[in-house]
């Protein structure tokens, strides 16, 4: 293997980005841009497919490393991938192809620029995904705040500017602390690359202060309660595509960061503060899920509910079980189809209707009858249905908390009823009902293009609840090492303190 | 015998200044004429330096005057920016009707003062640089002389700056008292022991240098002047006499006052928690470009002090890559401003940024790349600025002075976004002008995309700069 496979899925986009960039826009060539950037997408997705076809899943280590000098003797370009990291790439490439379909009904102006936003926005997730460097994990996972912030500033709804700045003000401050930690780090162990941090370890005694450095930072983004505030101001004010991609992808490269580098790096400090982490988790779960029974907008409904679902992939990781970190692994890749699912189906009915408002809808089950079909899959996944991806994350985070601590799990599981109850509910009220809205008598039903998307997203939702075989076995070997050496690092410290 | 070849660059700016002075008395109209053969004089000025680059150490007068790999680099540094400085502004000149002869010969006669100061080794000489830049900015900075703003901050900036200078003499006088001698080589070894009388003398020339390179609670002058004065000399205020004093900060601290540490340490840390702070704070409420720039540049002269707490080299070179860094940006920002013209009439309030990005595309995406970069967001070059500053600084663990100097990043991201927010979110206004001149063209190209590729070799500037080693 001499094709430098994950460096091409990471510039390939920005090429593309460039490229529309440089053309020069004239009606003729506004259509052929968005082409181009469906090209790249699905090429890139494409790309993904292929590396993990070529990926062995029964080895721990990274696969396909590229390592190359960037400053020389300080930081190397360093990129992989294993078991825990390639599902994350292959959703991003995904979303993203699906996000630029989508494009055409919801983009009404400066498509161009929204596609180049998007490109750019796809190459910095994949980066965040396969850097197995401290500083370039940094830049890729700070440097996605700039098309983000554009792609809430420009395309957004009224409020959009106040939602721009919470978005980027609030990451922004949760990231500068990680800034100081990872210089930290390099000064303690006089390297960044994580898989020679791996092997020397940090020392104890300033792991808490790192580990909370860089918990600020995907706390902020994961987002876990009380810091999630700015989460449903960007939902609601991001056009239907920025939704998706928050929702979908930004949100797990926290999740990610807490598996790669919390419980990598600082298993110390991981045991030690698991407390808190129940702590906020619980609280994310049942306080955001009765917020979210309280909405009136559509919208923020799903952004409230995204954060019970985070609440949950929390809670799993930091059980350091083997069914807990599977499982949110899982929930993170169906919470990833489900919720950019829903929020594609609010943006179907918000762009015949212009309102987002449950009350303004009701019984559209008779003139939407296609429509009322996606939604209820999607619905079902989001409650955990089994049958659909969401029930199998779930079930394997709660499996793994009831082995850690019976309370919590008993807790936690009251946050599955109050999801059925604010999803169902929420159905209820859009779908069925009297049709007493004339206006809603002139909406159509799903067009080709939506049928296209939201099916392409409801047959893997589907798929993996019934089999969820393919994605266990992938991550299965390297959550497997993971907990291992975890155990080996906590043993270790126990027998150094006895 | 005194090798004059390691001068050649100082002799040939005094000859082609005096030779220029002449040409334009004696010749009509031939103020363009001088324009372009300043330019011309300043690349032959930039080869003369170059030339003498290979030099490690020498010193010259006594041991009055230093050449060695810092003064070349800063040298370097400020005639490839005056150069640049030059071929942005002349259509500003023509248009605002202060294209004189007189305004190329100031420039180059404040070049002159800067490199006596950058390569000083002496108090007296040090001084003597100090006010032929000083009295040359103060004609430049009331250059548009019918102009009330112009002339006001021309007097705001002379009165200010002779107070200054009147302690920054009181600091001298001290050191001679005590130590014996004005040469910085031989102060540094005269000086060991403690005494309080030194103290004092330290802090006052601390506060002269921090007059003249505006680092807060003496920062007072600069959002008026930069504001008043002729745009094209505000972006000459904005990066030349930084260089040189930044320089000269360097060279205080570890050359005359290197056994001093304990006693100044303290003084400067303080200098950059305050302006970084402030600075950020200050430029919420701004409405005019050049003021904002005004405080964003006291903000940003916070972060270079910051390199110059650690008393390690590799701080002193964070600080020297975060000055190159930020000249670049700012001659990208001021020559987007310079772009902000309509009907001969240039414009400099942040609303008349408003919708921007309809209308002119390309130069609000330069411009949105370097509020980025400015803000310090990666992957963008001011990223990388800041990101060795924090480096030096938090490998002497000290970690207060980290986070804050971070906290400001954040509180300073918001002004910037705004202005972002002004170009791309809000309804458009009418259009530019697109007739500008090529070396402004160029050198906003060069400069944006210097931020916006460094990150791919982000060791082009640590190559330059790991030979100076001061301690």
């Amino acid at each position: 293997m001499n094709i430098p496979i994950l460096s091409s899925l990471i510039l390939l986009p920005t090429i593309g980005a460039f490229f529309i960039f440089f053309v020069k826009s004239n009606n003729k060539r506004y259509q052929s841009s968005k082409y181009v950037a469906l090209f790249i997408s699905l090429a890139n997705f494409l790309l993904s497919l292929y590396l993990w076809f070529i990926f062995d899943n029964t080895v721990s280590e990274f696969q396909f490393v590229e390592n190359r000098e960037w400053i020389p003797g300080f930081v190397n370009y360093k990129v992989g991938v294993d078991g825990i990291s390639i599902l994350f790439i292959i959703l991003t490439t995904f979303i993203t192809s699906l996000c630029i379909i989508s494009v055409n009904s919801t983009i009404k102006n400066r498509l161009k620029d929204f596609l180049v936003a998007i490109l750019l926005m796809e190459t910095l997730m994949i980066g965040v995904f396969c850097s197995l460097d401290l500083l370039v994990f940094y830049l890729f996972f700070e440097g996605g705040l700039i098309p983000m912030f554009l792609i809430i500033g420009i395309w957004g709804g009224e409020r959009r500017v106040y939602s721009a700045f919470k978005f980027f003000l609030y990451t922004l401050l949760g990231s500068v602390l990680m800034l100081v930690a990872i210089i930290s780090i390099y000064w303690m162990t006089g390297t960044t690359d994580v898989e020679k941090l791996y092997e020397i370890g940090i020392d104890t005694k300033y792991q808490n202060l790192l580990w909370l450095a860089f918990f600020t930072s995907f706390a902020v983004k994961t987002p876990m309660w009380p810091v999630h505030t700015w989460l449903p101001d960007a939902h609601v004010e991001a056009p239907t595509a920025g939704s998706v991609l928050l929702a979908a992808i930004i949100l797990k490269m926290a999740g990610y960061g807490f598996i790669r580098f919390s419980l990598g790096l600082f298993p110390v400090a991981s045991e030690y503060f698991i407390p808190l982490i129940y702590l906020l988790s619980l609280v994310a779960i049942i306080y955001t899920s009765l917020v979210a029974l309280m909405q009136e907008d559509m919208k923020k409904l799903i952004a409230y509910s995204s954060v019970a679902h985070m609440g949950f992939v929390t809670l799993g990781i930091f059980t350091m079980t083997q069914q807990g970190i599977e499982g949110s692994i899982f929930q993170m890749i169906s919470h990833g189809l489900v919720s950019a699912a829903l929020f594609l189906s609010v943006g179907v009915i918000y762009e015949r209707m212009h309102t987002r408002l449950i009350s303004r809808y009701g019984g559209i089950v008779s003139i939407m009858p296609k429509y009322a079909v996606v939604l209820m899959i999607f619905t079902l996944g989001a409650i955990g249905l089994p049958g659909t991806s969401g029930f199998i994350g779930e079930f394997l985070i709660l499996i793994g908390t009831f082995k850690k601590n019976f309370l919590v799990a008993t807790i936690a599981s009251l946050g599955v009823i109050l999801a059925a109850a604010y999803m169902l509910w929420l159905y209820k009220r859009v779908i069925f009902g009297k049709l007493i809205n004339n206006d809603l008598k002139k909406m159509v039903d799903l067009k080709k293009s939506e049928i296209f998307i939201l099916w392409s997203l409801a047959i893997p939702t589907l798929l993996f609840g019934f089999y969820p075989e393919p994605l266990i076995n992938t991550i299965e070997v390297s959550v497997t090492n993971l907990i291992d050496t975890y155990n080996l690092n906590i043993e270790i410290y126990l027998a150094k303190n006895n | 015998m005194i090798d004059l070849n390691l001068i050649s660059p100082e002799i040939f700016i005094s000859l082609s200044l005096m030779f220029l002075l002449i040409v334009g008395v004696y010749k009509k109209n031939s103020s363009n004429f001088i324009y372009n053969l300043t330019i011309l004089s300043l690349f032959v000025l930039l080869a003369l330096i170059l030339n003498l680059s290979h030099i490690e150490e020498a010193f010259i007068f006594d041991q009055s005057y230093k050449i060695d790999d810092l003064s070349t680099f800063m040298k370097i540094l400020t005639v490839i920016s005056a150069i640049f400085v030059m071929l942005t502004s002349s259509k500003y000149l023509k248009l605002t009707k202060i294209f004189k002869i007189e305004y190329p010969v100031l420039v180059l006669s404040s070049i002159l003062g800067m490199m006596v100061m950058i390569s000083s080794n002496d108090l007296i000489v040090f001084y003597m640089g100090l006010e032929l830049q000083s009295l040359s900015l103060y004609v430049l900075a009331s250059f548009n002389r019918d102009n009330l703003l112009s002339t006001e901050s021309g007097l705001k900036y002379f009165i200010l700056s002779a107070l200054s200078s009147g302690i920054l003499l009181y600091g001298f006088s001290l050191i001679y008292g005590f130590s014996g001698s004005t040469n910085f080589n031989e102060i540094s070894i005269n000086i060991s022991d403690f005494q309080y009388g030194l103290t004092f003398g330290i802090v006052f020339i601390l506060v002269g240098l921090a007059f003249k390179i505006s680092a807060v609670p003496f920062h007072m002058w600069a959002p008026d002047v930069y504001q008043g004065s002729p745009t094209s000399v505000t972006i000459f205020f904005a990066i030349l006499p930084k260089i040189a004093a930044l320089t000269v900060f360097i060279r205080f601290l570890y050359v005359p006052f290197v056994n001093m540490i304990d006693q100044w340490q303290m003084i400067v840390i303080f200098l950059s928690i305050a302006s970084m702070a402030f600075g950020a704070v200050a430029a919420i409420g701004q409405k005019n470009l050049k003021r904002l720039v005004a405080y964003s540049s006291i903000s940003h002269m916070g972060y270079a002090l910051a390199g110059l707490t650690t008393v390690t080299n590799e701080g002193i070179q964070s600080s020297i890559i975060y000055m190159s860094i930020y000249l670049v940006m700012n001659l990208a920002l001021f020559s987007c401003i310079f772009m902000m013209r309509r009907n001969e009439n240039y414009f400099e309030n942040i609303d008349d940024l408003s919708g921007l990005s309809k209308n002119h595309p390309i130069l609000s995406f330069a411009m949105l790349i370097i509020l980025f970069s400015l803000a310090g967001i990666p992957p963008l070059a001011g990223f990388f600025a800041k990101f060795y500053i924090f480096k030096a600084v938090i490998e002497q663990s000290m970690y207060f002075l980290a986070i804050v100097g971070l906290l400001s990043t954040v509180i300073a991201a918001f002004y910037y976004l705004r202005i972002i927010k002004i170009i791309y979110f809000d309804p458009e206004k009418e259009k530019y002008d697109t007739d500008h001149h090529i070396g402004l063209k160029i050198s906003l190209l060069l400069s944006t995309v210097f931020i916006l590729i460094y990150f791919i070799y982000p060791n082009s500037l640590i190559d330059l700069v790991s030979k100076i080693n001061i301690i």
